[in-house]
């Protein structure tokens, strides 16, 4: 039976401006949705220009869940975001031109073409970078929930999986001990759908995978993952009630991942029909409609932000295949940390 | 100084330091009211309360990612697995997240793992197991082995320090057994050096932990062998100089621990001897080790199992004839 509560979609101008959006900060949100998505789009072309080694993921469908619950952070909460994230790298800060230079394996990435694709994370943006082990920084996440409650800060942690991860111990070992401690950290689940090929189906055996929150003793809500204002409204809710020391609360962003794992996969095992359904709600264009029916958003404005999104992304990709590849006599560096290295925006 | 047990020296050393730096705080199954299985933590809940000695769920992979976590916001977790074979259960974060963010992204992961291990009392296959060469081969983790109550406080404290995730084998069957003088104040060991336990010209046993006890008592019955105990102290890193200068001096070398034999961190060294010190070497490096297979639970089994002290009188005997 399904406990989770599941989320009211976005309202209207006077409504958002009660959750602390301004104006600046819907345009803002539109730009990095439509930032996010020109990344993937960019480097896809990348990829297939052989300019990306090994392979290459989007999150292409997820832009709204990424944006909305990064627009909710503070500037001191942290977070772990995943593949299908690249919209929290953005709206954190990173600059997309060390994105590409990650994606090409080249030294001005964020991991010094150690690791690709979205292995990556800037830590003084409060990011924690990825490992394929799904969802292996859940717990991580935990612990940094759990440091700022023995240090007694009002910061957040917010934890991201899938619903292929929600298979696995990480994700009940992180979320009991999260559940029995009351940390502040907010679990954010990118559910879209398919698991490589494996549908929800096989997968889990509740309605909702937030209805598995009431067993760990918090709130699991169900939110609509291509409609960013209710994504914003209610991971702010979430945010702020774990900073008050009200604990965790497990949000499910419902969406579709439209394209394949990765670039190698067509996915052909979706159906169709669930992409054209699915499609009908893409994640920015809603946004774009919302705007102009309620944040009398003019068709000048909308351009000025297409031709900034499109500059920035031209002078990252020049910028990025200017970076060299990395030294191949420095594979041996830093395998281990020195003292020095605890200087870093984390440990401080 | 005091005489100190080799736990009462572990026990010592992890306060003085939770004393010191408010960063360092206890993670562990029981570690709490208990005071850890092996009463190591006895008394720290009342004097550092609740937050800072943290009785975590049954959740080996809560804790060691918990533990990575909240060292990189800046604290130094200390996390007990309560028996060693347990950290199996914790594997994934220790090798797949802690050991590899410094060299990926630059993050440091300042956490020690404490890791009750080793055999010798019938604790069967799921308490008795030495995992020590399983985390030797992942780099980015620092294993240490300590064989004395001051290595053990020294060692602990550095691991402490350290900005790397460290693993702290201490040997359960020498938390009460072993005894020694121990500084009262705080100070450090260094990770990555070795101690002569023993100085000898004839052969040299190398080993760590609890076997470091087995090789001395074999060596006392061989009045007519001058026998060189080499303690590494710390097998990841471990101080290949100690070993090739002894190697040296000697000729002849053992390997000995109680980890089983195949792909146990003694083949490591005997393979270093082999490649370095060939032409110094008057014999072939001999290793004694566990079988290969699990640790068995009747007495008279795991005797067979764990190298006793005549396995390794038989050993020296039979280099020393070459």
């Amino acid at each position: 039976m399904a406990t989770a509560r599941v989320a009211e979609p976005g309202g209207s101008l006077g409504e958002v401006k009660e959750w602390g959006l301004d104006r600046e900060d819907l345009l803002g949100i539109y730009r990095n949705m439509l930032t996010t998505r020109s990344v993937e789009e960019r480097g896809h072309i990348l990829y297939r220009q052989g300019k990306i080694p090994g392979s290459f993921y989007t999150g292409r469908g997820n832009e709204a869940a990424a944006v909305g619950v990064a627009t909710a952070m503070g500037p001191e909460d942290v977070g772990t975001p995943l593949h299908r994230d690249m919209g929290v790298h953005i709206t954190r800060g990173v600059e997309p031109w060390r994105v590409f230079a990650n994606y090409m394996g080249r030294v001005d990435g964020p991991t010094r073409g150690r690791d690709g694709n979205v292995h990556m994370a800037d830590a003084r943006l409060g990011l924690i970078a990825m490992v394929s082990h799904l969802p292996a920084l859940l717990p991580v996440a935990v612990g940094c929930a759990l440091a700022f409650r023995i240090r007694e800060e009002k910061r957040v942690a917010v934890a991201w999986f899938g619903e292929g991860a929600s298979a696995r111990g990480d994700t009940h070992e992180g979320m009991n001990f999260a559940g029995v401690r009351q940390l502040p950290v907010v679990f954010i689940c990118d559910n879209n759908q398919w698991a490589y090929s494996t549908p929800t189906h096989l997968e889990y055996a509740v309605e909702h995978l937030a209805d598995r929150a009431q067993a760990y003793g918090f709130e699991g809500v169900v939110v609509d993952g291509t409609d960013v204002l209710a994504v914003y409204r209610e991971a702010k809710r979430a945010i702020e009630k774990a900073r008050e020391g009200s604990g965790p609360t497990l949000i499910e962003c419902l969406t579709l991942r439209m394209e394949g794992h990765a670039v190698h996969d067509d996915a052909f095992y979706v159906p169709k029909e669930l992409f054209e359904r699915w499609a009908e709600n893409d994640p920015i264009e809603r946004y774009r409609l919302w705007l102009h029916e309620h944040a009398e958003f003019s068709d000048e404005e909308e351009d000025e932000i297409k031709v900034h999104v499109k500059k920035v992304l031209n002078d990252a990709l020049e910028k990025a295949e200017a970076s060299p590849l990395p030294d191949p006599a420095t594979l041996l560096e830093g395998v281990y940390a020195t003292p020095d290295d605890l200087d870093t925006p984390h440990h401080k | 100084m005091s005489e100190k047990t080799y736990l009462q020296a572990i026990s010592d050393g992890l306060r003085q330091e939770m004393r010191r730096d408010k960063r360092v705080f206890i993670i562990g199954e029981d570690v709490g009211v208990y005071g850890g299985a092996f009463k190591v933590t006895l008394g720290f809940q009342e004097e550092f309360g609740p937050w800072r000695v943290l009785d975590a769920p049954l959740s080996e992979t809560a804790i060691l990612g918990g533990a990575t976590g909240a060292a990189i916001m800046g604290m130094r977790p200390v996390a007990e697995m309560q028996f060693a074979d347990f950290i199996s259960c914790g594997w994934d974060h220790l090798v797949t997240v802690a050991a590899k963010q410094r060299w990926r992204v630059g993050t440091p992961v300042p956490i020690t793992v404490r890791l009750p291990s080793g055999g010798g009392f019938s604790g069967g296959p799921f308490h008795s197991q030495n995992p020590e060469s399983s985390f030797a081969h992942i780099p980015g983790l620092k294993c240490v082995c300590p064989a004395t109550p001051e290595d053990a406080k020294g060692l602990l404290i550095s691991a402490i320090e350290d900005p790397n995730p460290v693993l702290f084998f201490e040997h359960k069957h020498l938390y009460r057994r072993i005894k020694g003088e121990v500084p009262d104040e705080r100070y450090t060991t260094p990770i990555g050096e070795a101690r002569i336990h023993r100085e000898g010209t004839d052969v040299t046993v190398i080993t760590w932990g609890a076997m470091v006890y087995t090789a001395e008592e074999a060596a006392s019955k061989l009045d007519d062998l001058s026998v060189e105990i080499i303690d590494l102290r710390t097998i990841l890193p471990w101080d290949k100089e100690a070993v090739l200068a002894s190697v040296r001096k000697t000729a002849k070398a053992l390997v000995l621990h109680e980890d089983t034999r195949t792909g146990g961190f003694g083949a490591e060294i005997a393979a270093t001897i082999a490649e370095e010190a060939f032409e110094d070497l008057d014999g072939p490096v001999r290793r004694i080790a566990a079988p290969d297979t699990p640790v068995p639970f009747s007495p008279a089994l795991e005797a067979a199992f764990i190298p006793q002290v005549e396995d390794v009188v038989a050993g020296l005997r039979e280099l020393a004839e070459y």
